[in-house]
């Protein structure tokens, strides 16, 4: 982890091979990525908690990966603190890092993706855990096989996430604080009236919306069972596949875009053909191919003669 | 002390007589059960419960705030809390269930407006709690009220704190007659005890610390109308290390001198007619109002202790206290100021002055542990385990399962994890806020410069955890590095309180940390670096240097040093920018960066 964080070339090398070698590895297809997503004090960290406690009881182990913001000012973080309760410490069944945001206010930074790589070869489960504010929950997409979004009752960010069209993009939808009796129903309530309009289901998956409450426990088996279905569903359907690859183009794309701007994705013949560039890559890192790619827009920037 | 089984109570009370004594426990997380083992006591002696007299202090709101001593989450401590009062109030009518403690908010920073307004929010908490239950008859509530007591601070800003304390009084009333209908004006009478402000001691010139409690002392006796029912003095060493005997007769001292030799005892309220006085204790009065109103409406002290509003509001507070003094704007005579001083001779003793527990203690009280474990019947404690998760369970007051479960010989590890079972255990907020502090400061600037260059060197930015091990809860001084090092532009790892060596090392292991600075108030600095140490070695981090901070004698931290701390900091050091300049150096020494 440490490794795919050195920004010195040499280590950057070591960490591309090791990357690779994690991309081309059955270990890390197997690996479950599950994305938490949600407002600030809808309950995250809890439900991240309870889910890990109840995976280690089913003995699964579990690797997580939490993103923090970054002060502007200074570039410092901190880290970690939004997390109430921890498993075991001493437990190698469990390994928890905080990532920083970095530059990327509310996205995920490069080693943050490459992180959630790292762990997805060494544990069964992978949780990845981001504040949800704008393109975070799109962002956590290109990593996370399912992705859930986390509701806070009565809090009014569920009628804003409908309005933003992102209720499109989660797999499962969990009303935490279930405990809170009416208003958790009513919000509940309102997802489902919200998923019944939107046309969802071209895939076959209609999103469930789980009453959970991570403080008494009421609700995570059941949060479990939900993610289990929707891991069997993306190995029937092939999406499984279909998503890994979009998640890869999507972050290669994003990572081209920040470094050379619309201008470098044309220099590479546009949209179409960094797609196939990324499919005929075959089971390299996204990392690399960023790299690589990176470099072809560089060496035609430069016979150009111009940026 | 350790009272670990109801012998333990009956060891620790032996000789003194339960039914003439009125006793006063310094309890919280745990208060239930310690009445209970008391409660046993009494009655193995037979003495009825309805003859005891004392003091729970039973405040758990302000150990998440302040103090740190807290099991359970938020919601199920208020209701232990409140199945206490429920009970006391007709089984142990003599006793006073909780405590209500501003004093610790003042230790974490508050100011005297904060103090006011989070002390009654926590009272509104317990009395609301206790309102609310069908078991609680609606006339028992005004004898319920007149049984809370309140526990205050007092600083050096004596004449503020006069006001304070006017100002708690009037509110308090107001609260009682408006809110919960007390009629009685005698239940509705502001109750509390005083210890004198520990924040503002220093380590620098210890010796100008008696003048500072003696003036403290004022500020909580000389209005006849808002005088404390009972005072405790620190003693002038507290920053060095645990006082001895001789010292905390200086302090009493105090007490006797102010009583016996002033008048202050012989004139009725001497501010009554002061317009001064009057004016000030308005204002704070008003704004106390406003934030309590702040705090209610985002649903009370529980509340306000999950979403870190109140806890926050602390830190920040504190954090400028610290800032004001690193920029000289607050003077502390001896710390920052007229610092030039002839060598002490109260301090030459050196190693004497200060009092060393003996390391044996710990050894002899597991031994006795085991030995009563070994004898009881182990059939009747699994039984009065049972009925008391049950009880618990089927939503029953706590009190009557305790006082049988004391009886069986449980302990109270296993009371208590019996409860954790049920509840669960909490970590709560930080309170590091965002907001940042060092923003234009030139020394704060050039060690984000440094910061920056490090970072490149190591490849990636400066990781540092801020580490507390170990049972004192005392978070200021981990709070104040952890928020000036995000500052300073380092990624800083801190999870709060009461972590074990072990957590600390597969933190630094996770998260991949460059620096560890730990930070140890409760004295046994030296068994809980070395086990942290020792942990790192394990893991093969042994190479990731540490920096400890505490009130630690200068021996151990010359002992500190030779097992491979990499610096020591004690209360002297305040300057947090130079702090962090020397973490970064220390990082440079280390061999990351090479």
């Amino acid at each position: 982890m440490n490794l795919v964080d050195d920004r010195r070339p040499e280590r950057r090398r070591e960490a591309l091979d090791l990357l690779d070698r994690l991309a081309a590895s059955p270990e890390s297809l197997r690996a479950e990525r599950v994305g938490l997503t949600g407002a600030p004090g809808s309950g995250k960290s809890t439900l991240l908690d309870a889910l890990t406690r109840l995976l280690r009881a089913r003995g699964r182990t579990v690797g997580i990966v939490a993103v923090d913001p970054s002060s502007r000012l200074s570039g410092g973080a901190l880290l970690g603190d939004r997390i109430r309760v921890r498993s075991q410490a001493g437990d190698p069944g469990t390994f928890f890092r905080s990532m920083a945001a970095r530059d990327r206010l509310g996205g995920l930074a490069d080693a943050t993706v490459a992180g959630v790589e790292i762990l997805a070869a060494a544990f069964d489960v992978v949780l990845v855990e981001t504040v949800g504010v704008g393109q975070s929950e799109s962002e956590i997409a290109e990593v996370a096989d399912t992705v859930v979004f986390v509701a806070q009752p009565g809090a009014g960010d569920t009628l804003q996430f409908m309005k933003a069209g992102l209720l499109e993009l989660p797999d499962l939808f969990v009303v935490n604080k279930a405990d809170l009796g009416p208003v958790a129903e009513r919000t509940a309530s309102e997802l489902e009236a919200g998923l019944a309009l939107g046309a969802r289901g071209a895939a076959g998956w209609q999103p469930p919306v789980l009453r959970v409450s991570a403080r008494d426990g009421r609700g995570v088996d059941a949060l479990l069972e939900s993610l289990a279905a929707h891991r069997r569903h993306l190995e029937k359907t092939g999406e499984l596949e279909r998503r890994r690859f979009a998640g890869r183009l999507a972050f290669v794309r994003g990572a081209l875009l920040r470094r050379y701007g619309t201008r470098g994705l044309e220099k590479l013949g546009g949209e179409a053909a960094l797609r196939a560039r990324v499919e005929a890559a075959g089971r390299i890192s996204g990392h690399r191919l960023v790299e690589e790619l990176g470099s072809g827009i560089e060496a035609a920037w430069r016979e150009g003669g111009a940026r | 002390m350790p009272v670990s089984h109801v012998e333990d109570m009956e060891t620790l009370f032996e000789g003194i007589p339960l039914d003439r004594m009125n006793t006063s426990m310094t309890i919280n997380a745990t208060a239930a059960w310690l009445l209970a083992l008391y409660i046993a006591t009494a009655e193995r002696r037979g003495i009825p419960a309805a003859e005891l007299r004392g003091t729970t202090q039973n405040d758990i709101i302000k150990e998440y705030l302040s103090r740190g001593t807290y099991i359970f989450p938020p919601e199920p401590s208020m209701r232990l809390i409140s199945d206490m009062v429920a009970y006391t109030v007709d089984a142990v009518p003599h006793w006073n269930p909780i405590n209500v403690c501003s004093y610790h908010l003042q230790e974490a920073g508050a100011t005297p407006v904060q103090e006011i307004a989070y002390a009654m929010a926590t009272a509104v908490a317990v009395l609301d709690a206790v309102r609310a239950r069908e078991d609680v008859a609606d006339e028992a509530m005004p004898r319920i009220a007149g049984r809370i007591s309140f526990f205050l601070n007092s600083g050096i800003r004596f004449i503020e704190e006069v006001c304070k304390c006017r100002a708690m009084a009037e509110l308090w009333d107001e609260l009682l007659r408006d809110r919960y209908g007390v009629a009685d004006e005698r239940l509705r009478r502001f109750r509390y005890g005083v210890q004198v402000n520990s924040l503002g001691l220093t380590e620098a010139q210890p010796e100008n610390n008696q003048i500072r409690i003696a003036l403290e002392a004022l500020g909580v006796t000389l209005s006849k109308k808002a005088r404390c029912r009972a005072l405790q003095l620190p003693a002038w060493n507290e920053a060095l290390g645990l006082p001895r005997p001789w010292d905390q007769q200086w302090s009493l001292r105090i007490q006797q001198i102010l009583a016996y030799e002033t008048d202050i005892l012989e004139y009725e309220d001497i501010f009554d007619g002061s317009h001064v006085v009057e004016a000030r204790t308005r204002e704070i009065l008003e704004e106390a109002r406003t934030e309590l109103e702040k705090v209610l409406a985002m649903g009370g002290a529980v509340a306000a202790v999950e979403n870190a509003y109140m806890k926050r509001q602390l830190v920040e507070s504190h954090t400028r206290r610290m800032r004001a003094i690193e920029a000289g704007e607050i003077t502390v005579v001896g710390l920052n100021a007229f610092t030039e001083t002839e060598p002490s001779p109260l301090i030459a003793a050196g190693e004497q002055a200060i009092l060393r527990v003996d390391a044996e203690a710990e050894r002899a009280q597991v031994e006795r542990l085991r030995a009563f474990r070994a004898r009881r019947s182990a059939a009747e404690v699994e039984a009065a385990l049972r009925n008391l998760r049950d009880v618990l369970a089927a939503g029953g007051n706590v009190m009557p399962p305790s006082i049988r479960a004391a009886h069986a010989g449980v302990t109270t590890g296993e009371w208590a994890d019996t409860l954790r079972g049920l509840f669960g255990e909490y970590r709560a907020p930080t309170g590091v806020t965002v907001h940042e502090h060092h923003g234009t400061s030139p020394a704060m600037e050039a060690v984000r410069k440094r910061v920056r260059n490090v970072s490149e060197r190591l490849g990636r930015p400066l990781r540092i955890l801020v580490g507390k091990p170990g049972l004192d809860g005392h978070s200021n001084g981990a709070e104040q590095v952890a928020g000036a090092a995000r500052d300073a532009g380092m990624e800083v790892v801190y999870e709060g309180i009461r972590l074990t060596p072990a957590e600390i090392a597969h933190s630094a292991r996770d998260e991949g940390v460059h620096v560890i600075g730990l930070s140890i108030l409760s004295g046994s600095h030296g068994v809980l670096v070395r086990d942290v140490l020792e942990e790192l070695r394990k893991l093969g981090l042994g190479r990731i240097p540490v920096v400890v901070g505490g009130i630690i004698p200068e021996v151990d931290a010359e002992e500190l040093r030779r097992a491979g701390v990499r610096r020591v900091y004690t209360p002297k050091d305040f300057d947090l920018p130079r702090i962090l300049e020397e973490i970064v150096d220390v990082v440079e020494e280390s061999a990351a960066v090479r």
